[in-house]
């Protein structure tokens, strides 16, 4: 347990380090949400005044959707950088060491949550820069952070998983593509449950982005907690069981070598 | 400990059907630097992976540094250092980063690591790069890291996979030198592979000739040349015994032979 501690900790200590190093993708994991926010806070700007929208302004509205969606996407990529691991040998070099096998998927999984949480704290300021509000306060904003991150967790193990069975970039880009936007569009990231067709509706509710979209816009007005508290526990199991489901990836993994 | 590695009847079909390893055996004294020389796709790295605990055998036994390598990897772990023939450093990370993460994983009490860390820089002629991060290392700095980086838990047996490939002929004599240091000051026991004949006639105490996943000859250098004739080159025994000639010789590194 102690070496897993301190594994994880230092492998950790190596992706953030790395993250830092890497100027152009902080350019882009600050600059993207900031994009999205005007962007799409300037184009569906008066889908609010639809009937039964629902909320007063679509920036209210749609800063929640957009923490769900950086969480969402940057986490999928997550497993790219254990395919770099696998072609530069740094993987073959952890696996000759006695280094716990559970850490080097850990590590990757935190660093993942720890980049979305990040992310999630400068989208809320922004969003509150272009007129969006928190009445949930400071409760809100933490919940706001554990249900992104736990999706970024959930997300970023299925992704290192994904990394390991296929061992290609090309497989996990196109299941990123294929996968990304669908699991965005059946959500309420962008539309009011209510103006979606009932399919759409049904589809959602199994839909991790769609719960945590939900979690965070109740969080950020302090709306609903009961139901917040309900969307954070599934998020956790949704995070365990992708982290199963990497384990026994990695197993294959390391079976298969 | 009289043997740094055994191995017997080593066997590996990867589950793509291809048959790796045939019946691999061979034995390996501490203090000596043992080289497995063969064609591309004879089984070498095969046979390092698996003696490095990362790939499982579908038979056979081995046991490295004492510790049997199936029955119980984690113990053999803790005492050899694998470098691999893809480099396998972070290049986003300084060369003493590379290394302190390294001596942590391999469990080097951690008061000692600093320490550690700064006179294995200095044994590899990294003191001065140290700090840079990886990505701006060439390609021979990068092949020195590997190598501080597999010592860094001071192992009693070191693996390296073609470790000289793409070295110049000055750092591959450096690199020589600092293996047989080793190997007298710390009876140190090295597995290498490699295509050099060079490397494989001056370095290594005994070798293995590699062919279809079997060991077809081994010995040491002068008992393998004279297997063949009088007279004989490695070049000949390696004929004879693969039905090719040994690789790119790569530039004389040691004495005059002009290639
Ligand atoms: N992970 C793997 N999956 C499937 N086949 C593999 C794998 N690794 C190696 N092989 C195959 O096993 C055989 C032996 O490969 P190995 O890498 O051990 O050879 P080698 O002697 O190291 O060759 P080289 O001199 O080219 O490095 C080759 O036919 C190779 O294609
Ligand atoms: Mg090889």
């Amino acid at each position: 347990m102690n070496t897993f501690l301190s594994d994880t900790w230092h492998l950790l200590l190596r992706h953030v380090r790395t993250t830092i190093r890497i100027p152009i993708w902080i350019a882009i994991t600050l600059i993207q949400p900031v994009i999205w926010l005007t962007l799409y806070g300037q184009l569906f700007r008066r889908v609010v005044e639809i009937p039964g929208f629902g909320a007063g302004s679509y920036i209210q509205f749609l800063t929640p959707g957009v923490v769900v969606m950086t969480a969402l996407f940057g986490s999928a990529w997550s497993g790219m950088g254990i395919i770099e691991d696998l072609t530069e040998g740094v993987m073959d070099r952890l696996l000759a060491t006695p280094v716990s096998r559970i850490a080097i998927l850990s590590a990757r999984v935190l660093h993942a949550a720890l980049t979305v949480a990040v992310q999630s704290i400068i989208i809320l300021l922004f969003g509150l820069l272009l007129g969006a509000r928190i009445p949930g306060g400071v409760a809100g904003c933490v919940a706001i952070l554990w249900v992104s991150s736990l999706l970024g967790a959930g997300m970023s193990a299925l992704s290192n998983g994904l990394a390991l069975v296929t061992r290609r970039e090309e497989t996990l880009i196109a299941v990123i593509n294929f996968f990304g936007l669908p699991l965005t569009f059946l959500s309420t990231a962008f539309m009011a449950s209510e103006l979606m067709p009932p399919w759409i509706r049904t589809l959602a509710r199994a839909n991790p982005v769609d719960w945590a979209v939900n979690a965070a816009r109740d969080a950020m007005l302090g709306l609903h907690w009961a139901e917040v508290a309900r969307a954070g526990a599934m998020l956790l199991a949704f995070a365990v069981g992708s982290v199963l489901a990497a384990t026994q990836a990695f197993k294959a993994y390391r079976r298969a070598s | 400990m009289d043997t740094a590695i055994a191995c017997e009847g080593l066997r590996k079909t990867y589950s793509n059907g291809v048959k790796a390893l045939d019946g691999v055996s061979f034995a390996v004294k501490p203090g000596e630097i043992f080289g497995l020389l063969g064609p591309n796709g004879a089984g070498k790295s095969t046979t390092v992976r698996i003696l490095a605990t990362l790939t499982r055998p579908d038979g056979g036994t081995a046991s490295v540094a004492g510790g049997d390598v199936i029955g119980d990897p984690a113990a053999v772990r803790l005492r050899i250092g694998y470098v691999a023939q893809a480099s396998g450093v972070d290049k986003w990370a300084t060369g003493r980063e590379n290394l302190a993460l390294q001596a942590r994983l391999m469990r080097v009490p951690p008061a000692a690591i600093a320490d550690r860390v700064r006179s294995l820089l200095e044994r590899v002629a990294l003191a001065d790069a140290a700090d840079r991060i990886v990505k701006t290392y060439s390609g021979g700095m990068k092949r020195r890291l590997d190598l501080a980086m597999g010592l860094c838990n001071e192992p009693a047996v070191l693996f390296l996979d073609e470790p000289t490939t793409g070295l110049d002929p000055e750092t591959r004599a450096a690199l020589w030198r600092d293996l047989e240091r080793l190997r007298k000051e710390r009876n140190l026991a090295v597995l290498l592979t490699t295509h050099y004949l060079e490397e494989a006639d001056r370095l290594c105490d005994r070798l293995a000739i590699v062919d279809h996943g079997k060991v077809v000859a081994a010995g040491t250098p002068g008992e393998l040349k004279a297997q063949v004739g009088a007279g004989a080159t490695l070049d000949d025994v390696y004929l004879a015994h693969t039905g090719k000639h040994i690789q790119a010789a790569g530039p004389s590194v040691i004495g005059g032979e002009a290639e």
